[in-house]
This record gives structure tokens, C-alpha cells and sequence, in this order.
């Protein structure tokens, strides 16, 4: 398991297949699922443009509640192994904020932990979004919502 | 005792500083530790409050040197 906060821009896949060799040596043959969700900075919200946007965290804090998301999943599921990766500071448009990728015997078990796992984070792990748009820059001030009317997740 | 408050994001833009020494009576709650710092200032709605770190309720009681974090909903990921 790896959690990481980053202050520089990073490329989700490339740290996907570097981890996932390392991961090949130790679990070799065992995992048949890797569910991974990448989030990346739009150039909208709320109706607006957004040109740039800082991330602030609690440090201490913000790395403590993700590893404690982090373990709640593999409590929650059979789990192999998980990577999460997070920006912290100045992003621009098409900036990744986020990636998470979980490995697991079966896709089930990989497609819920996934999901859980970035769903909590939203709710729980201290970050902060502030928008610059042209006309000024604004806290966002909540989330969207995570689940479509339609999904059943049982 | 004394408690270390800090404040994040809009919250701390909205108080003008980013934390507060505290020196009070023992077993304050947390509701407590702001109403006596902000006597003026009510706490905007939905805001979260952590202790050392993790998530408290607003009747937890701080105790001396703890961290006490206001700050609004979290908007990460």
C-alpha cells in the first residue's frame, strides 16, 4: 500500500506501471482485477472558467485520514493492494488532482474498493479547492455528487 | 491548558489568521474553545472540527496541548 501527497504535477499512468512492476514481483499471478480512477482538473465549474486552482491540505491530518480510508477498504475487502496519489498546491486545467488503483483477486472486490475508497476521500480527507476564474478566484464549496440516480452498488 | 487552534480554507480567510494559543480552564469542549475566541462570530454552518488530528464531536473536551482545527467541508479529489 502507498499513499502520497504530491506539490509538483504528476502522470497517473506512468506511476500506475511503475508501481504495478514493483507489485508484479510480489503478487505475481495472484491479482485478476485493478480498478483505478483518475481525477483531473476541468477548465469549468458552476458555469464559470476556471484558469487555475490551488489545493490546500492539513498536513498530519490529510495523510492520516487517508490511510485510514485506505485501511477501511482492505477491512471491508479482500484486497491485494492499493495505490493512492493526491496533489496538493497550483494546478492548471488537465492537471490530474488524484489517482486511485486497487488490485484484487476478482473485479467485484476491485470495482467497490475503488469506488469506496475515492468516495470517502471526497468526503472525509482535509482538502480544499480554490478556483481562479478571470473575473476573481472562490472556495469551492462542496462536491458533486458521486453516485448517478441510476447506480446500485449491491 | 493550553490549546493550539488552527483554521483551513474559507475559514481562515473569512477570521483574518490561520490559528490561536489558547489559554483556558481545563475541560472546555471544542464548541467552547470557539465561542471564546469568536464571542462575535457564530460558526458558519457545516463547519468540521478536529482534535489531534482526527475528526471530534462539537461536545469532545480538549485537553491541555491539544490541536483543534475548524475548517469548512472538504472539497478534495
Amino acid at each position: 500500500m502507498r499513499i502520497e501527497l504530491r506539490d509538483q504535477p504528476f502522470a497517473p499512468l506512468a506511476e500506475l506501471a511503475d508501481y504495478q512492476a514493483g507489485l508484479d514481483e510480489r503478487l505475481s499471478g495472484q491479482y485478476g482485477a485493478t480498478a483505478i480512477f483518475i481525477g483531473t482538473m476541468r477548465d469549468f465549474n458552476d458555469g464559470d472558467a476556471v484558469r487555475r486552482m490551488t489545493l490546500e491540505h492539513y498536513p498530519g491530518m490529510t495523510e492520516r485520514q487517508l490511510q485510514r480510508l485506505v485501511e477501511a477498504a482492505f477491512r471491508d475487502w479482500p484486497l491485494l493492494d492499493a495505490l493512492v496519489i493526491h496533489r496538493v498546491g497550483a494546478l492548471q486545467p488537465n492537471d490530474p488532482i488524484v489517482l486511485v488503483a486497487v488490485w484484487s483477486a476478482h473485479r467485484a472486490a476491485a470495482f467497490a474498493a475503488c469506488r469506496f475508497i475515492m468516495e470517502e476521500l471526497k468526503a472525509k480527507a482535509p482538502f480544499w479547492k480554490r478556483e481562479e476564474m478571470t473575473t476573481g478566484s472562490r472556495w469551492v464549496e462542496h462536491n458533486t455528487e458521486g453516485l448517478l440516480e441510476s447506480t446500485t452498488l449491491d | 491548558m493550553a490549546i493550539h487552534v488552527k483554521y483551513f480554507a474559507s475559514l481562515r480567510d473569512h477570521l483574518g489568521r490561520a490559528g490561536d494559543e489558547l489559554e483556558a480552564p481545563a475541560g472546555l469542549t471544542v464548541a467552547e474553545v470557539w465561542a471564546i475566541l469568536h464571542p462575535e462570530t457564530p460558526l458558519p454552518p457545516n463547519t468540521l472540527v478536529a482534535v489531534n488530528l482526527e475528526y471530534a464531536d462539537w461536545m469532545q473536551r480538549a485537553r491541555d496541548g491539544d490541536e483543534v482545527a475548524f475548517f469548512p467541508p472538504v472539497t478534495g479529489g
